[in-house]
């Protein structure tokens, strides 16, 4: 069956959990254990509705709170495909938790509450989605039964929304525009009558008919080599297979490819999959493949195409959101994992930041905060095998670590 | 036509965390139970590796409280695939002081099986131990990573926990420390056991529909085993045709009614369930924290 992953992106109290719930309990989601615990606590709370929140949020500071404070993961199938949300909080720590969601997702909803419209934090939360490339976005317009159903306010808030995208980079964005009430029901699963003006899909009809195989991962084809292979059985005595996964295209048996950093070329001689041999490997497939020739191929190594090279460099720039209470600055040094291969970095220079409004960037930084997103060169110990964002989603992407705290400290796209 | 029979998207995913650990970690170990999570973890390492063996060993902490059809069918697997099969028992924690046996109407071993998984991985010095839990079992594990830090004490710090981005995994530690590990995160049950019946994967008899002496309690069917699950004197022994959904503790995993005698059958009545797969566990239903509690102070 085919797997959609979906993040979601509002502030604090648009209603995102409410939303997932709402999405669990039509689809009949909701086991009736689950169901039946939910009555309970919000019984308990005094509230007259169900608070659908309590399905997403798992931890006891978060129920306490009435907050969303990590991503969760909440999973449910139509029969037609399966479906990941991750639900992203919108607050504090929300650049970590907004990227983290996104970078896994081919979809995003963005919800506005239509009582307040476009705001600061709808803003931050297209710039993200649009900084990593999520090819489908729905702008939930949420609590329409909290202003009549009106057209007219849904039409004005549209309006500002289209005004943000026209500063988008990422033009190949779709984004669909849906009126919803994740508290009552309407357009979430099941068309609404309080809504005769708009004659698009529902939330759940339109994430259905999206093509959900993986259309972030699009490109060249790359293989970074996870793992050797050598059972030095009787069976299998000269066996050196390669185990990786394929990014962003197929790669088939006979074709010329070059190992890096070695550049020694070679063929495919086959390709692997458990006790079954394939003509050809898929993207995203987890094969073994072997070489016509034997040479030194290791962990952190790539296996490309010959007539396709990506860059091979010890330096790059990349727009880097930053995720850690402790600042990073000119000079500092950490461990760049780029896929599965890790390299030490040094920051070269903090170029610019872009302002938390969104509105220009600041030159005139030294060092970045938590939440910071800027642009940023680094110096390598080792040359990595790179794209750019842009064309490679996984191979122009990579995490940064701090080797003092061994913490996943930023995420880095590649310029 | 291209053969694509390679490109479920869940398999790949959990076959690529394998290789990750197997190349950032220096003494990984599967934790097996013999239920059909790490049933299934067992053959996505082999493939995972194939035609090498798996490269680690695998991990039992026994509880001494398992079902006999359990253990039965671990050691067959075991000898099958010509694993390494660790067992660690919980009655050697008690015997030893380490913890204390609980008692009365809800006793149950689970808890206990902290003291021993910790012990086991000091004795060892295992820095990544590989689990079958799902996040769409509970709440608590739906905040959890794939690559889970553990203290020097085998607790998570749930509020602050490392962002899993793309699919890098950042497997760095300090000494001391270890990561527990899950690859079959983003599996739903449904899931699981469409994979068993695609794969023909073997699973133990229990899982299927089978006559059984059994009490009521709580509107829960438990097995009339009179040595390990306490029974009140007016709780009566019936015959009953039950399956179990999932496969713990003796002590505090409940049958529940049914007929689903093939796997088929089994992915038919998972598919129309309207009860959740926890439903039937009693160590989930001491508090709503219940698994919060427990995962902190380092169960698995």
């Amino acid at each position: 069956m085919e797997v959609l992953k979906i993040a979601t992106a509002g502030s604090v109290d648009d209603g995102k959990s409410t939303l997932i719930g709402r999405i669990l309990y039509d689809t009949k989601s909701l086991t009736s254990d689950k169901l039946e615990a939910i009555k309970k606590t919000s019984k308990q709370k005094g509230y007259d509705y169900l608070d659908f929140s309590l399905a997403t949020d798992g931890l006891v500071a978060e129920r306490e709170q009435g907050i969303t404070i990590d991503v969760a993961h909440i999973y449910f199938s139509t029969g037609n495909k399966s479906y990941i949300i991750a639900d992203t909080p919108g607050h504090v720590e929300y650049t970590r938790n907004m990227v983290t969601g996104a970078s896994t997702s081919q979809a995003s909803i963005i919800l506005i509450d239509a009582r307040k419209g476009v705001i600061e934090q709808t803003n931050r939360h297209f710039f993200i989605n649009n900084l990593l490339r999520v090819k489908d976005i729905v702008v939930a317009i949420n609590k329409m039964d909290l202003v009549d159903f009106s057209e007219e306010k849904y039409n004005a808030i549209k309006k500002d929304f289209e005004a943000l995208m026209s500063k988008r980079d990422y033009q190949d964005q779709n984004i669909t525009f849906i009126p919803v009430s994740a508290l009552k029901g309407d357009n979430v699963v099941n068309k609404s009558e309080n809504t005769p003006w708009y004659n698009g899909q529902t939330l759940l009809e339109h994430l259905e008919l999206l093509d959900s195989k993986d259309i972030f991962n699009i490109g060249t084809p790359r293989f970074p080599v996870q793992y050797v292979i050598r059972p030095k059985t009787e069976d299998f005595h000269d066996f050196r297979g390669y185990a990786g996964k394929v990014y962003g295209g197929e790669l088939s048996v006979g074709d010329e490819v070059v190992a890096l950093p070695s550049q020694t070329k070679s063929k495919i001689k086959s390709i692997h999959f458990y006790d079954k041999t394939y003509e050809t490997a898929s993207r995203r497939s987890s094969v073994t493949i072997t070489l016509e020739d034997d040479i030194n191929v290791s962990r952190g190594d790539m296996i490309v195409k010959t007539n396709d090279l990506p860059i091979v460099d010890k330096q790059f720039t990349a727009t880097v959101c930053w995720m850690d209470s402790e600042k990073l600055a000119t000079g500092g040094k950490y461990i760049v994992q780029h896929g599965v291969n890790k390299v030490l970095a040094k920051v070269d220079q903090i170029h610019h930041k872009i302002n938390p409004d969104y509105s220009g960037i600041d030159e005139s930084v030294d060092a970045l905060g938590m939440n910071d997103i800027a642009s940023v060169s680094f110096k390598l110990n080792k040359p990595v095998f790179y794209d750019a964002f842009k064309k490679h989603r996984t191979n122009g992407s990579f995490i940064l670590i701090d080797s003092k705290s061994n913490n996943t400290v930023g995420a880095g796209f590649i310029q | 036509m291209k053969d694509t029979s390679h490109i479920n998207p869940l398999e790949n995913e959990a076959i690529y965390i394998f290789r990750e650990v197997a190349a950032q970690f220096e003494k990984p170990v599967l934790l097996f139970s013999g239920g059909k999570d790490s049933i299934t973890l067992v053959r996505l390492a082999q493939k995972a590796f194939y035609p090498a063996k798996i490269p680690f060993p695998l991990m039992h902490i026994d509880t001494g409280h398992n079902f006999p059809e359990t253990i039965e069918f671990r050691d067959r697997l075991v000898k099958e695939l010509g694993l390494e099969l660790i067992v660690r028992n919980v009655q050697d924690s008690i015997d030893e002081g380490k913890v204390r046996e609980e008692s009365g109407k809800y006793a149950s071993r689970n808890i206990l099986q902290t003291t021993t998984l910790l012990d086991a991985i000091d004795e060892f010095k295992f820095d990544a131990c590989i689990g079958g839990a799902r996040r769409d079992e509970e709440k608590a594990r739906a905040k959890e990573r794939i690559f889970s830090v553990r203290d020097d004490f085998g607790q998570w710090d749930e509020k602050n926990q490392r962002p899993e981005l793309f699919d890098m995994l950042n497997g760095e530690i300090e000494l001391g420390q270890n990561v527990r590990v899950f690859p079959i995160s983003n599996w739903t049950e449904l899931d699981v056991w469409s994979y068993i019946q695609k794969e023909q994967i073997e699973i133990p008899s229990i899982y299927f529909a089978h006559t059984r002496a059994t009490f009521l309690r709580d509107g829960l069917i438990w097995s009339a085993d009179d040595e390990v699950v306490y029974r009140e004197d007016d709780e009566l022994v019936e015959e009953r045709i039950v399956r179990f959904r999932t496969v713990g503790d003796m002590s505090c995993t409940a049958a529940v009614l049914s007929t689903a005698s093939d796997i088929s059958s089994v992915v038919q009545e998972i598919r129309d369930s309207s009860i959740s797969e926890r439903g039937a566990r009693i160590d989930d239903k001491r508090s709503e924290a219940a698994m919060e509690k427990r995962k902190q102070q380092g169960y698995f």
